[in-house]
């Protein structure tokens, strides 16, 4: 039974720890929806967020290869009703005549934004949960979608919890 | 007072307690060198005659001993070189620091020349490593490589150091002692107490060690849990040398090419207990008929391993000599007697299906050979394939510690440098078991043995083929013997005696008696050219893939 995890990973924030990860997951057949990172509230960690399908046993592999990863100072597996979840998105879309107007519609309904406007192209920019951003692309695609970038999930869980590094 | 790179790397190998390096020289690792050269007296270097034999000496060191071994080489194809050296450490797990020189940071990420991403070529076979770009945190990475290395399951560390940070000047204060390692995870009480409730309700307990029995120092607690419940013991292929082999609860070595008994007890047990080992392809066979008729505990230093090969009903995780101590406190004391008269049949029935041509100088016979001119703190190491096999099934191993493979990688070409680095470290005899395809891989080694006149015998099972191999094509591909023919014109003894070693060829067990006898007399490197027909096979043998039920145990 496949199901939909993110995992939370608080990594030492210094050179190669990407490769490390990524290689990790490569070598061991893990395979990764998304994956982002980021700098902390403090310089010496990055955080990294995966997002992955796969049951429970694929998740307890997959964190027992982490922890062993010596600049793997936490991992944590979110529980998705109790996180806040984003993902952003960028997409530019083909401006005409015909088309405009049901783009900005669109955009507006989507509480999206319009960060650049030229005589041929428009650019989005929408932040949500996947299923939202999934919807905006799929509306967006009869206009011409002319290319787009996805960040991947980035997550925290609700409360005052955080993640620490516990080694 | 300010020191160099160079320096601080040898004084820190020094603090950590290393005494004996292994390596060789070039471009990128002069300074290093040269400091080696100025502090001869507190710390030696074995120069090998390629860098791989460096690696697999040091490795060899490590595994002789317990304590970390260390290799040292240039950039580029030096550090390559190590590769599969520090990948068979990784497999096997043991604890080894890896040097490099690297071209300046200035010059990083140019194609320099000589210039490798050493840093992203190991990172899939080190359990950590490193590349120092400033001098001021080159001691402080060396100490966390070494701390790395013999924390809870050992493994290879690599620690890449560009040549400006060898020369750059920075202060030093040694530290008074090496590294401790991080402290040992233990197995929660709750997990025991289910152990306990498992074992006691099981009628055939079955325990299956591997090399963490030794890493983790715990043979006593083996025994003395398996004395407590009435099981036998089984091994994989890195657990030998864990349990006497003479001890009556030991069957020996199970899996693709393990004891009749071994196998087949495990098969017929309703609980296997894992200590200390990671249910390898080459241990289970097929891993979905593997399980099926037991329930497994599996105990290991490393959580990662619990159900990653086999899934298991009981993962514990934690240090394996304190969790069986604690269980065996735990469980009732009983007794299995239909199950004991079972391994006793088992036992009885391997015997019955070895087939012997008195007088034959066969493969175990030469083991035996071998084994009653040694003694029980000689040291044995092995190359790989069918030797390999029966050496291991074959050898009565007595100590931890003195069996020396390459059991997870495989690698031929492994045993004279693991051989020399073993026999560096303990000053003991050794005795490589090797074949004519795996010496003829880093035969140069002789050189390194002669010249520090190790007490080395090479014993060659000479076949003139690559027998494993050719086994597998006799069985699986209609003999069709693709490459691995030798029929090579390699005079051993003569390859012996222009190395300056001793050469002798033997084709009777007469001659074999008498060749291992003066050999381990010899104290010095001696080369023992044995023939062996090309159509012995190593048996049992579960066939790649295949389960106990596919066991093959005779080929006409």
């Amino acid at each position: 039974m496949n199901k939909k995890f993110i995992i939370a990973v608080l990594v030492s924030n210094i050179s190669g720890v990407l490769s490390r990860v990524s290689g990790m997951f490569t070598r061991r057949g893990f395979n990764i929806d998304s994956l982002t990172v980021g700098e902390t509230e403090s310089s010496d960690f990055s955080r990294i967020t995966i997002a992955f399908r796969g049951d429970d046993y694929m998740k307890d592999q997959l964190i027992g290869q982490l922890n062993k990863l010596h600049d793997v100072k936490e991992v944590q597996v979110l529980d998705s009703s109790d996180s806040v979840i984003r993902e952003l998105v960028l997409i530019k879309v083909r401006n005409t005549a015909e088309s405009r107007q049901d783009v900005m519609t669109a955009v507006e309904i989507f509480r999206s934004k319009i960060i650049d406007y030229s005589p041929t192209a428009l650019c989005c920019e929408l932040t949500g949960d996947s299923s939202k951003i999934n919807a905006f692309i799929e509306l967006l695609k009869p206009y011409g979608i002319i290319e787009m970038c996805r960040t991947g999930l980035v997550a925290l869980e609700r409360g005052e919890n955080s993640l620490k590094p516990v080694k | 007072m300010k020191i160099s790179g160079a320096k601080i790397v040898v004084e820190t190998l020094i603090e950590q307690g290393c005494d004996t390096v292994f390596g060789y020289p070039g471009g990128q690792v002069i300074n290093l060198f040269d400091e080696l050269y100025l502090n001869s007296d507190r710390i030696r270097h074995i120069l090998t005659a390629h860098e791989q034999g460096a690696s697999h000496a040091a490795d060899g060191y490590a595994r002789a001993t317990g304590k970390v071994g260390v290799c040292i080489a240039t950039s580029g194809p030096g550090a390559t070189n190590l590769v599969t050296g520090i990948a068979t450490s990784y497999l096997d797990s043991t604890p080894l620091v890896a040097i490099t020189g690297n071209v300046p940071c200035s010059l990083i990420g140019r194609d320099s020349f000589q210039e490798v991403d050493i840093v992203g070529v190991t990172m899939p076979i080190t359990k950590h490593n490193f590349v120092v770009k400033d001098v001021k945190e080159l001691a402080d990475t060396i100490r966390l490589a070494f701390k790395i290395a013999k924390s809870g399951r050992p493994g290879p560390v690599l620690v890449d150091i560009p040549k400006d940070v060898q020369c750059a000047l920075c202060d030093f204060e040694a530290k008074p002692a090496p590294v401790v390692p991080y402290p040992l995870s233990f197995a929660g009480e709750d997990d025991l107490k289910r152990a306990a409730e498992m074992i006691n309700a099981s009628q055939r307990p079955y325990i299956y060690i591997g090399g963490g029995i030794i890493a983790g120092k715990a043979s006593d607690e083996v025994l003395a849990l398996a004395e407590k419940i009435d099981a036998p013991i089984g091994s994989s292929l890195m657990g030998l040398s864990a349990i006497p082999s003479d001890n009556k609860r030991f069957l020996g070595m199970q899996g693709m090419h393990g004891h009749y008994a071994s196998s087949i007890a495990e098969d017929e047990a309703d609980l296997v207990i894992a200590c200390g080992a990671r249910f390898s392809d080459r241990a289970t066979g097929d891993k979905n008929r593997f399980s099926k008729n037991f329930k497994i505990i599996h105990i290991d230093i490393d959580g990662a391993e619990l159900s990653k090969n086999i899934r298991v009903e009981l993962g514990i995780s934690g240090d394996i000599r304190d969790a069986l101590a604690r269980l065996a406190a735990m469980v009732q004391e009983t007794k299995h007697d239909s199950w004991s008269a079972r391994i006793e049949e088992l036992r009885a029935e391997e015997n019955r299906r070895i087939k012997r041509v008195p007088d034959k100088l066969d493969p175990y016979r030469i083991v035996d050979i071998a084994a009653e001119a040694a003694d029980e703190d000689t040291l044995i190491a092995t190359d790989v394939g069918q030797h390999q096999m029966w050496a291991a099934q074959r050898y009565p191993l007595v100590k931890p510690r003195t069996f020396l493979t390459s059991g997870g990688l495989g690698t031929m070409g492994f045993g004279m440098g693991a051989a020399i680095g073993a026999s560096v470290a303990t000053g003991k005899k050794t005795i490589l078991f090797t074949g004519d395809g795996s010496f003829g891989m880093n035969l140069n080694e002789l050189a390194t043995a002669v010249t520090l006149n190790s007490p080395l015998v090479i014993l060659i099972m000479n076949n003139g083929v690559l027998g494993m191999v050719r086994q597998w094509q006799t069985l699986f591909f209609d003999k069709h013997y693709s490459n691995t023919t030798l029929d090579r014109k390699t005079d051993f003894v003569k390859v012996a005696e222009a190395f300056g070693a001793k050469g002798v060829r033997v084709f009777t067990a007469d001659e074999l008696k008498s060749a291992m006898k003066d050999a381990l007399a010899a104290g010095s490197p001696v080369v023992i050219d044995c023939a062996v027909d090309c159509d012995e096979f190593v048996l049992p043998m579960l066939p790649p893939g295949g389960s106990i039920d596919d066991i093959i145990t005779e080929i006409n």
